[in-house]
């Protein structure tokens, strides 16, 4: 499989991929092309990347979709030594596309992050990957060992393993973490940009937006806009999952509408009710509606909804929503890193609602009770992890409210007795008292 | 103008802003603030440092409001 | 033959003063002591809200400073008893009931670490905060056995009513606070609650042959200068 720089084909970032295991560093030159040669001067390597990072228009893959460019240039602008982190602590359960990158291509991965290092003059470039992510692990191990730098000068690079968890993923749970803290969100004195690990300024991106930082080096912003909707170009990573008959990653031009993504995945397996996007704590969207939607931050900010971390599942119709949701509202719950009550006591009480809600006989009011307590739950936490919650939430309720009605008069339906769908790996797993 | 801003891993709702700035911040079922989300008016500010003043752990703070973006 | 001269020198205005701003500072830390369990339960009405019982806890505490101070000046002031001011914060060096007077400065040692940290508390985080504070509660004890060892007034029937009733408040209050500890802990349960029992338990047995009992001004290490002379049968 080789690789051609035509800047509209896909794949960009999967190119090369194999079965077999990561791409070894050879192949990956040969089916890239070499970095580009290391500029003089830490002033003149930043504004480079910096101008072809706002030419190319990318945005963190990573869920915020903040302009990689803004980011850069601020780390750039702050005092002090810079530390590169790249984020790989994928806790979303329906996302598996850091994972598979860092297991395929890690070496694409490394690229992104060096030309970063370089063009900031960092002195670290630190791997934040999840402990459970064994294969990502191992493959990030084996490429780190293949690379010749930092012999040949430049930052060392260095692996570092994070607990599991959802909201170990968030900027600052990963930088209070590689500072020897817990994997908890904390509230930050000044932004990561400025002052992050060990106090100094901190670029932390997502894996994928390393991946596409690597190819933009190379080819230039332009070549990156050739593809995907114009207000967010490029191309993106997809997890999906759920009544298809090939779940798994696709990388897809933005804008791409579902349902040719449905049919890449090779279709639905059965009549699908809903789509889920952006993950647990996304938003929820009637199939009919759902299939027309492009996959672009505009298309979907129509409907409410985000890519989030590319996720989208299919929800057939023969399963039952409210055990889905009771399900998720529950898993959200248990997330919660525990640190602030709205959180603990609002995601909880939800979860309570909803599950007393599919067992039937929750009274009238408990709807009421639902819609109060995601209304308290945004902006009162010390992450957005309510925020998320409540926003999921309250999607299921526009979306499954004859589902729900249904179920607080008669109690569980045929589909809850069925298995549930959705992967809920860290389902058992309590957050630490 | 100013701003009420709480950190809310240092809160443990112990409720002494709801007394002192009732204008301002009513206790949800958990006894957690709500924040209206106006801006304090110069005639509440004394009453919101000492909203400020009173928390046990520190968890309010007053800000300058600044322009929206 | 004329008697041998009395003192002419009294207990003047400042032994007065010593021992009632030392008794009202007792009761003062007893008070503080008892809202201080009061705040940290949250317990609270409608009159007394919260904030209101946070405030009386600083200011009362505030206030036993304020006496206690007035307590060892005064102390030092007075010229019955050789208690320089030193005394007051450096225990077991004076020459008058150094034990007994070394535990109130021991006692008010560390309630100025109290304090002070409380003034400082934004500077030094809610932790560090937290964890001094504790020390309150083995200031009180310290306190009460400087009133009943060096307390000119202990065998005073007010002095046993005012002591006991402020044991039983402060036992009061700490089972209380004992109660609240998560079940879970059971070593920090236990030893508070046994530390308390024992304490009163202790202070009980020891009072009868303690200050109560004959002799304790010499057994407490007054300057035997000071000491009364036994009385005479013969009066010539």
């Amino acid at each position: 499989m080789s690789f051609s720089t035509n800047p509209t084909t896909l794949p960009r970032l999967l190119a090369g991929m194999s079965a077999a295991g990561p791409v070894p560093l050879a192949d990956h030159l040969e089916i890239h092309g070499p970095l580009p040669p290391r500029r003089r001067g830490r002033g003149d390597a930043a504004l480079a990347l910096v101008n072809e990072l706002e030419r190319s228009g990318l945005r963190g893959r990573g869920g915020a979709a903040f302009p990689t460019a803004t980011k850069v240039t601020a780390v750039a602008a702050s005092r002090g030594r810079p530390i590169v982190v790249v984020n790989a602590c994928e806790g979303e359960p329906a996302s598996v596309k850091d994972r598979l990158l860092l297991e395929r291509v890690p070496h694409l991965v490394i690229d992104g992050a060096l030309v970063a290092a370089r063009a900031l003059g960092a002195t670290e470039v630190l791997l934040a990957v999840d402990e459970s992510a064994t294969n990502a692990v191992h493959a990030t191990d084996w490429a780190l060992g293949e690379r010749p730098e930092p012999a040949q000068g430049g930052p060392p690079l260095r692996l570092a393993t994070v607990p599991s968890g959802y909201v170990t993923g968030q900027e600052t749970a990963v930088v209070n973490f590689l500072d020897g803290g817990p994997a908890k969100p904390i509230y930050m004195p000044a932004p990561i940009y400025e002052r992050g690990v060990k106090g100094r300024p901190t670029l932390v991106s997502n894996v994928e937006t390393f991946a596409h930082l690597a190819l933009i080096a190379r080819h230039g912003g332009a070549w990156f806009r050739a593809l995907g909707a114009p207000g967010t170009p490029g191309s993106t990573l997809v997890s999906v999952s759920g009544a298809v008959a090939h779940p798994g990653v696709f990388e897809i031009e933005t804008g791409t509408h579902i349902a040719s993504l449905i049919q890449a995945a090779g279709g639905a397996t059965e009549g699908l009710r809903a789509f889920l996007l952006g993950g647990y704590a996304g938003i929820w969207v009637s199939a009919d509606l759902g299939y027309q939607l492009p996959l672009s931050p505009e298309g979907l900010y129509e409907v409410g909804a985000s890519l989030g971390s590319g996720v989208v599942f299919a929800l057939p119709s023969s399963a039952c929503a409210v055990s889905e949701v009771a399900l998720m509202a529950r898993w959200l719950s248990d997330q919660s890193a525990g640190q602030c009550g709205p959180c603990v006591h609002g995601l909880d009480a939800i979860a309570t609602a909803l599950e007393q809600v599919r067992a039937g006989g929750a009274g009238e009011d408990a709807l009421a009770r639902i819609y109060r307590w995601a209304a308290l739950a945004p902006g009162r936490g010390a992450c957005a992890h309510p925020d998320g919650a409540a926003r999921f939430v309250m999607s299921a309720t526009r979306v499954f409210g004859d589902e729900l009605a249904d179920h607080a008069r008669h109690g569980p339906c045929d589909g809850c007795l069925e298995r549930h769908l959705l992967p809920a790996p860290l389902a058992t797993a309590r957050r630490a008292a | 103008m100013s701003e009420l801003e709480v950190n809310w891993i240092a809160c443990k709702a112990h409720g002494m802003c709801a007394e002192l700035l009732p204008e301002r911040i009513t206790l949800d079922d958990w006894g957690y603030p709500i924040i209206d989300e106006r801006p304090v008016p110069p005639e509440l500010e004394g009453h919101a440092r000492r909203a400020v003043e009173a928390c046990p752990t520190f968890a309010l703070a007053l800000k300058r409001a600044h322009a929206r973006r | 033959m004329s008697p041998p001269l009395a003192s002419t020198v009294g207990p003047s205005a400042y032994w007065y003063l010593t021992r009632s701003t030392g008794t009202t500072a007792l009761i003062l830390l007893t008070l503080s002591v008892v809202l201080g369990v009061i705040d940290v339960r949250r317990y609270s009405t409608a009159r007394m809200p919260r904030f209101v019982i946070d405030g009386m806890h600083r200011t009362v505490s505030l206030l036993a400073v304020a006496f206690l101070v007035l307590h060892i000046v005064t102390a030092a002031l007075d010229s019955f008893a050789s208690i320089p001011l030193v005394d007051g914060v450096v225990p077991f060096v004076g020459s008058y009931r150094p034990l007994w007077l070394g535990l109130g400065a021991v006692s008010f040692d560390l309630m100025l670490a109290v304090v002070f940290t409380s003034l400082a508390r934004r500077r030094l985080g809610y932790q560090t905060w937290r964890v001094v504070h504790w020390l309150a509660y083995a200031s009180w004890p310290l306190a009460l056995l400087h009133t009943l060892g060096t307390g000119s007034d202990v065998k005073q029937g007010w002095m046993i009513a005012i002591s006991g009733g402020c044991l039983a408040a402060v036992l009061f209050a700490v089972l209380v606070r004992v109660a609240s500890i998560a079940p879970r802990r059971v070593g920090l349960r236990s030893t508070a609650l046994g530390l308390a029992v024992c304490f009163t338990g202790g202070v009980a047995l020891w009072l009868p042959s303690g200050p109560l009992g004959a002799g304790w001004a010499q057994r407490a290490g007054t300057p035997s200068s000071l000491l009364r002379p036994a009385s005479t049968k013969n009066p010539g």
